[in-house]
């Protein structure tokens, strides 16, 4: 770039997904890794800080700089190479689960980890580290990763792999953007024996009982997740949802190879008759808490009716919830939800998050979506997992409720820290530095933050969730 | 929805109408970042504030386009964040009955129209951002109608009257106000000079009246004082083949 950027970069404004924060900045959209460079070495000679964006999914201010420079690395979507022999692929850091599931699963390979949309970038996925409705089994997105590079604002570009800067690999991997750009990734996928999963779905009328029978079913599953009735009471608190989905094997799949077609791996085009571009509308006079609480019945309803009856879903359909209704966030109004997602040890997840359900429903701000999920711990710096269970939890802001949404998520933190909990900075937009210092020990937090005087000495990399959050 | 300001910056503030409502804004209680080309100007009229003291000044020309971005952020962090921007800057330089100079055209359309898009650009990102603030633009009647005596001014008004509307039908959805001010003759350097002035007014005068139906928030245009809205409306409808032939 000749011109300065402070100068003569557009500015635009960039929401989190959940659209309660947003910020205004200066943005580029760099093509290539040799580019991105450039623009990041400009922006470190010109003072101005750089955050990195993907696909903008992260639903708090991940991929926010309310005072600096964005630079978007969508336009980096290449994939590079496929070997449908070994199923690895190469792919530069923009392109999307999308990009790579729809030209892997014609040959029968799939991601070992996806989260519940399609949209993420690699780079985005890394830098988050993501994780799916497999974690207890598959671990995190980074666990499949074999190398990548990363272009750090000094200019150098290093690849990390498990042998080589292995020190490096495991800091960038859930390391939030903050080390360096994830350009090139390289990523091992699974060898598929069907495109079908058999689900099993498993009504439960209270969260004691749903931990049960994830207990139970975990052994034996490979994916497993929990919708959760936020809104119940009670004895019946936390009543909800099981769907345990199994691989199948080729003997079991009628279908054989024409499963993997990218025809048979779709998602409905509409739902309950209404064509689902449009569904969010409808959705809209439904997002409060006698619409939610309508909703939840209904489905609580059918989830007793369709209990125990298993039936086979491509792994699209299956995987991909949160896309079956294109721009379901805008159902949650102009000030828009956060996504507050915790993670918490066995032992002790079930009484704090009953507590965290109670405790909502006290202040009247009941979560409008509640899912559960089995993890286990990893070896990545910021991880976010542990041993336990993690609950995310949506929740409705509006103007009127914005402050005491936030008084109560300060509380519930306590509530997480006092069961030895942890938090998902993909998901988050409410934490403050000394409560992610109580969440991930300083020990960890000084060993990211040696990696990233080392990475990036200037500090050139931050972002409005590193400052609030790691009080960069 | 009345709105109160607590952090503005008013570009054009070394005199006239953006003078007045610096003051005005200063006498509220408001932190004002005062920009204008002169800086010995803006020293006098910060000296001239009640609370001179929450006032700071910006040397700036506006047409010096690559300078807003710093500059704004720069404001923006002095004052600890921003909700009312007003730009009042504006030249009318004579044209002469068979002058046609470019130099001046070009002059007027940079400080009175581009100047505008490059503060505003901003303003409107930050605001869009944060839901909620006010973008005050003075405009002028002379936007109304293409007059013979200054074709360049006309357009120039004409644009930046244009360019608000579009900017408030694509901010108001989140909060932004953005308030177009058509201010008739005012008694400021522009028109020192003038004969028969109709409807003359103080800056003093219009800044009120423009800072009141920004406050207000429920009228996004206004012309100043109100009677001009008669006038505008018979103006437009007057045929061209008579405009043409009116010393207007």
């Amino acid at each position: 770039m000749s011109t300065a950027l402070r100068t003569h970069a557009p500015r635009k404004v960039f929401d989190g997904f959940g659209r309660a924060v947003l910020a205004s900045s200066r943005y580029a959209a760099p093509e290539s890794a040799d580019e991105l460079a450039t623009v990041v070495q400009q922006a470190r000679s010109e003072g101005l800080s750089v955050t990195f964006r993907g696909s903008g999914r992260s639903y708090g201010d991940a991929s926010l700089n309310g005072t600096g420079l964005v630079v978007d690395g969508t336009r980096m979507d290449r994939m590079l190479s496929w070997d449908p022999v070994s199923g690895v692929a190469e792919v530069e850091g923009g392109l999307t689960i999308e990009g790579l599931w729809r030209r892997t699963i014609t040959d029968g390979y799939w991601p070992h980890v996806v989260p519940g949309t399609m949209f993420p970038t690699m780079g985005g996925c890394l830098s988050m580290n993501i994780h799916g409705k497999n974690n207890f089994k598959a671990g995190p997105f980074g666990e499949h990763v074999l190398d990548f590079d990363l272009v750090t604002p000094e200019g150098e570009r290093i690849r990390c792999s498990r042998e080589e800067n292995a020190d490096v690999f495991y800091a960038a991997i859930g390391g939030l953007g903050l080390l360096g750009a994830i350009t090139r990734v390289r990523v091992q996928l699974h060898k598929l024996a069907s495109g079908l999963l058999r689900v099993d779905p498993c009504a439960v009328g209270s969260l004691g009982e749903m931990f049960d029978e994830f207990e139970a079913r975990l052994p034996h599953s490979d994916y497993l997740v929990g919708w959760v009735d936020c809104l119940s009471t009670g004895a019946a608190i936390g009543r909800g949802e099981i769907h345990q989905a199994n691989y199948l094997t080729k003997e079991e799949d009628s279908l054989g190879a024409v499963g993997f077609h990218t025809e048979r791996q779709t998602l409905p085009t509409r739902i309950l008759g209404f064509p689902k571009d449009k569904l969010w509308l409808f959705m809209r006079p439904f997002f409060n808490n006698p619409g939610v609480r309508l909703i939840n019945t209904a489905k609580v309803l059918s989830a007793r009716r369709n209990h125990g009856k298993k039936y086979l879903q491509s792994h699209v359909g299956f995987a991909f919830l949160l896309d079956y209704v294109p721009n379901w966030r805008l159902a949650y109004g102009a000030a828009g939800f956060i996504q507050y997602q915790v993670f918490i040890p066995a032992k002790e997840a079930r009484a704090a998050m009953e507590d965290i359900l109670r405790m909502s429903q006290e202040v009247d701000l009941p979560s409008y979506l509640g899912v559960l999920k089995r993890h286990r711990p990893d070896a990545f710096v910021l991880s976010h997992a542990v041993d336990g269970y993690s609950l995310a939890l949506d929740y409705r802001v509006t103007p009127r409720t914005r402050e005491a949404l936030w008084a109560l998520t300060r509380r519930l933190t306590e509530r997480v820290l006092a069961a030895g909990g942890r938090f998902y900075f993909a998901k988050d937009a409410v934490l403050d530095a000394e409560q992610v210092r109580a969440a991930y020990g300083e020990e960890r937090l000084a060993k990211f933050r040696a990696m990233k005087q080392r990475l990036d000495p200037n500090g050139v990399l931050v972002s409005d969730l590193g400052r609030r959050a790691l009080g960069l | 929805m009345s709105r109160a300001f607590s952090k503005a910056v008013v570009i054009g503030a070394s005199s006239g109408i953006g003078e007045s409502i610096a003051k005005r804004l200063s006498a509220d209680g408001a932190h004002v970042a005062l920009v204008a080309r002169r800086k010995e100007e803006l020293e006098r009229v910060r000296e001239g504030l009640v609370n001179r003291d929450s006032a700071r000044v910006y040397a700036h020309d506006t047409s010096h386009f690559d300078e807003v971005p710093e500059l704004f952020d720069r404001i923006v962090k002095d004052l600890g964040g921003l909700d009312l921007l007003v730009y009042a800057a504006g030249v009318m330089p004579k044209i002469d009955e068979g002058e046609y100079s470019f130099e001046k055209d070009r002059q007027m359309v940079e400080v009175n129209l581009l100047g505008a898009m490059a503060w505003m650009n901003p303003a409107a990102a930050r605001f869009e951002a944060q839901r909620g603030g006010t973008i005050l633009g003075i405009s002028s009647i002379a936007g109304e109608r293409g007059r013979r005596g200054n074709p360049a001014y006309c357009t120039s008004k004409a644009a930046l009257t244009t360019y608000l509307e579009s900017l408030r039908n694509r901010v108001s959805r989140y909060g932004v106000n953005v308030v177009t001010i058509k201010p008739g003759f005012v008694d400021t350097r522009m028109t020192r000079g003038m004969k028969g002035l109709l409807w003359l007014i103080s800056p003093d005068e219009a800044a009120e009246t423009s800072l009141a139906v920004a406050h207000d928030g429920s009228s996004p245009v206004a012309f100043v004082p109100a009677r001009w809205w008669l006038v505008a409306l018979i103006i437009r409808w007057i045929p061209s083949f008579i405009f043409r032939k009116l010393n207007l």
